[in-house]
């Protein structure tokens, strides 16, 4: 039966093969990082298996690696990322470009085909496998499914695309290489901001929070608890990166014990835009960094904040049209 | 008795921000400041980090796409991709940018949320795109506008990918609503949280739609309105 941790062994083998590459270069700082990044995919089951029957060890082990990662991320930025004909950053490189060109001229819409396998095997697993008499469950495990279709659908498009281009099967994690090393540290951030969520939580930063909040709060008005909660998750959501730390917090403090018991708002409609208020903090925020920060490196631009200069005014805009829509629908 | 003290970790990441370090190392700092004060010992913080990292490793499979999109890459996807586009004659760039948003968002609504992104589509399909677009109505474009061109084709796949949410597909932001709920003794079926999520996701496209029209006269206004060529396919100059 294929699962969840089979797609974490690709995405395991890919960290390391880069890992492996960079050592040959003697890229020794970026070599670490990849490594260290290889452990949780490769080994996270038998981790979390050996935490939980009691042995922590091995769960020390990774959070000694996390803290590595940290320090590594530090010096990476000293050394240049640009090196060499396989570069990872090659893309304005104009004797390449002529090859891509020709290449391009060559194959066609034949380019095409590997491309769009993804998205077309991905929505034949996940609807194929939804029913629950469908033979595919034997197969795969329901649970994540979204995820291994993508995991079977990648694998797919991958062979599909070496067909197309008759690149040799080496050019995978050559090819898928070039861009981790384009990408760099940002690769690892949600990861860690994800983390930091949990420890919040662990360490009780939610509850201080939420005595903090009750303590400022004119907490009869339904108004203004709203509008705790919504600027609450869009602060929160910018500082922490992702909605999913935020929500939680917002909701143990504010949401639940205010909006919801005290005033009577209709629990599926809160959470439900609570979270979405929370994305117009993701759109404001270099801690995002896989959506805020990633692509200004795979774009080549040169200013930092080019893409949260290019969402804020929609995320002001849309923060106001949430909130008029809560006030209406959530205590409908 | 409430302990603040932990409180201290979120200063850290507002702080480190502020001073523009770099995050990874903050969010780490702010980690380790939180877990000590509020008295964790050092074995037991470092088991915490690892579990909760490890546990948090969902976040890694984007990378499963990256080899298909770097074998494509190299054999000219980008290059075919701006070709391919100019044989729409009339497409323009907030033509191109609103369609992209519409079949993002719904994409997203179905669950297929990793199959597009800032690697998958932006960087090899969605950028050039809009590039070839803009470039052929108004010109060359100087390197401004086109870095606010490529900012925007990556803000708009934010965008369609945020609000359109997990709404007929639960697996990430209407999982966790649920799973808090249900931790507080409330039972919700997933698609009655989903289906909240619609009114937003219109709100969303309208704002953003309008946004790249403006963007689009804008940018007419501000390069000189060179010599429109109608060139056809395969003329468009390097990225």
């Amino acid at each position: 039966m294929l699962t969840l941790s089979h797609v974490f062994y690709a995405v395991g083998a890919l960290f390391v093969g880069t890992a492996v590459i960079n050592l040959g270069e003697r890229r020794w700082l970026h070599a670490g990082f990849w490594a260290i990044l290889g452990v949780p995919c490769v080994a996270g089951d038998q981790i979390l298996a050996a935490s939980k029957a009691g042995v922590m060890w091995p769960a020390q082990a990774m959070g000694a690696g996390v803290i590595a990662l940290a320090v590594l991320v530090t010096r990476m930025r000293s050394r240049p990322v640009v090196w060499g004909p396989d570069s990872p950053v090659a893309l304005e490189d104009p004797e390449q470009a002529a090859a891509r060109e020709a290449s391009a001229a060559q194959l066609r819409d034949r380019l095409f085909v590997p491309m769009l396998a993804i998205p077309a095997v991905a929505a034949a697993l996940v609807l194929g496998a939804r029913p629950s008499s469908s033979p595919l469950r034997q197969w795969i495990e329901p649970g994540p499914l979204a995820l291994i279709s993508l995991g079977v659908a990648a694998a797919v498009a991958l062979i599909a695309a070496l067909v197309v281009t008759r690149a040799r099967p080496i050019r995978g994690l050559t090819e898928g290489r070039r861009l981790l090393d384009t990408i760099g540290w940002p690769v690892v951030l949600p990861v860690l901001l994800a983390a930091l969520g949990t420890v919040f939580v662990e360490t009780g930063v939610g509850k201080a929070i939420a005595a903090l909040v009750e303590l400022a709060l004119p907490t009869g008005n339904a108004l203004a608890c709203l509008l705790a909660f919504g600027l609450g998750m869009v602060a929160f959501t910018a500082i922490m990166g992702n909605a999913f730390a935020a929500f939680p917090v917002m909701m143990a403090g504010i949401g639940l014990p205010l909006l919801i018991q005290l005033h009577g708002a209709h629990p599926a409609a809160l959470g439900a835009m609570g979270m979405l208020t929370g994305y117009c903090g993701t759109l404001i925020t270099p801690m995002a960094a896989n959506f805020n920060v990633v692509p200004v490196l795979l774009l080549e631009l040169r200013d930092p904040h080019a893409v949260i200069r290019a969402q804020w005014p929609t995320a002001l805009a849309l923060l106001i049209a949430n909130l008029i829509l809560m006030r209406v629908l959530v205590f409908g | 008795m409430i302990n603040y003290w932990p409180l201290l970790g979120v200063a850290v990441v507002v702080a480190g921000l502020a001073l523009r370090r770099n995050p990874v190392l903050v969010v780490v700092l702010a980690a380790l400041v939180s877990g000590l004060l509020a008295g964790k010992s050092p074995g037991e913080l470092l088991a915490l980090i690892g579990t909760a990292f490890v546990n948090a490793r969902t976040l890694l499979l984007f990378a499963v796409t990256l080899p298909v999109i770097g074998v494509l890459e190299r054999a000219g996807l980008r290059e075919r991709a701006r070709t391919w586009i100019l044989g729409f004659g009339r497409l323009t760039l907030s033509g191109l940018l609103i369609a992209y948003l519409a079949v993002r968002q719904v994409l997203a609504m179905i669950g297929l949320l990793y199959v597009a992104g800032q690697a998958q589509t932006v960087r090899p399909l969605l950028a050039p795109m809009a590039e070839a677009t803009a470039r052929r109505r108004l010109g060359e474009l100087d390197p401004e506008a086109r870095e606010r061109v490529r900012a925007l084709a990556a803000a708009t796949d934010n965008v369609g990918a945020f609000f359109g949410e997990d709404v007929f597909l639960a697996f990430g932001a209407v999982l966790l609503i649920q799973s808090f709920y249900k931790g507080q003794g409330i039972d919700l079926d997933p698609l009655s949280i989903g289906i909240w999520a619609l009114p937003t996701a219109g709100s969303a496209f309208v704002i953003h739609a309008v946004r790249i029209a403006l963007f689009e006269r804008r940018l007419a206004r501000r390069v000189p309105p060179a010599r429109v060529h109608r060139d056809g396919p395969g003329k468009a100059g390097p990225c």
